[in-house]
């Protein structure tokens, strides 16, 4: 089982194919049941100038004042990898973690309302070896850091 | 229906620092089961974290979050006593809201 999936990961026909049958099967009607808020176009997107445009921004100027904590830079199991972002941006609105060789690159974007601190830790999976990507909203600009972690062992979908 | 979420809240300096780890399959939709089915995607679309009424934080989450998702973050204010509730709605519509007391 284990190795079906890791091929199923390898070979993109097969997402592709996957992502067809969801989308024509029983998930839309799921997810129209789902919760107000949640960007579809921005999680379905696959790099990170479809990810900016589907959050309604130009392209992110690199910044030194976003950084990770908490990130290892290898990580041994890609199922559970811990990833912490602090954003030194004054106004930073939100914050949100893409990996970059993921099937889809966003995982989370949080919301950062007045009086909460610009910084989050959560735990991502990772499929494979990849850069993961902080993107930072402030002021109503994009911001972007990334960091290379590199996995031992794959945790997306296998 | 779901399990509850583990949830501390303390206070540090003047902030209140809340860690949350949730119960969650977080299935990515893309994983087939032994008989070579997709396994259906199931996972937390959205987090919201409310403190006194004032939301602290809110996310949207995709599948690549980890199963059984642990969140920290820090937020101004908050007093020993004082309650922190986070809700999260899935993609089958699931929902679950548990609350903390500041510590």
């Amino acid at each position: 089982m284990y190795m079906k999936r890791r091929e199923v990961l390898k070979t993109g026909g097969s997402i592709t194919l996957l992502a067809l049958i969801t989308a024509a099967g029983w998930a839309p009607p799921r997810e129209a049941l789902a919760a107000d808020s949640w960007n579809k176009a921005a999680f379905d997107t696959k790099s990170m100038d479809e990810t900016t445009k589907a959050l309604g921004g130009t392209t992110p100027a690199p910044s030194k004042d976003i950084t990770f904590f908490q990130t290892p830079d290898i990580a041994e199991n890609g199922a559970v990898v811990p990833v912490g972002v602090t954003s030194a941006i004054p106004k930073t609105e939100s914050i949100a973690i893409l990996v970059e060789k993921n099937p889809n690159m966003v995982a989370a974007m949080f919301d950062i309302p007045a009086g909460t601190e610009p910084s989050i830790s959560t735990r991502v999976k990772m499929g494979q070896s990849s850069n993961i990507y902080a993107l930072v909203k402030a002021d109503g600009k994009y911001y972007v850091a990334s960091k290379e972690v590199k996995v031992t062992l794959g945790g997306c979908g296998g | 229906m779901a399990d509850p979420m583990r949830i501390r809240a303390n206070v540090v300096g003047d902030a209140t620092e809340v860690k949350v780890l949730m119960n969650h399959e977080m299935e990515t939709g893309l994983r087939k089961d032994a008989e070579g089915k997709p396994i259906p995607a199931w996972f937390i679309q959205n987090v919201t974290a409310t403190h006194n009424g004032k939301t602290v934080l809110s996310a949207q989450w995709g599948p690549a979050v980890s199963k059984n998702p642990f969140v920290s973050f820090k937020f101004k204010g908050g007093a020993k006593g004082e309650k922190v509730q986070i809700t999260w709605t899935d993609n089958k519509g699931d929902k679950r809201t548990d609350e903390a007391t500041i510590a």
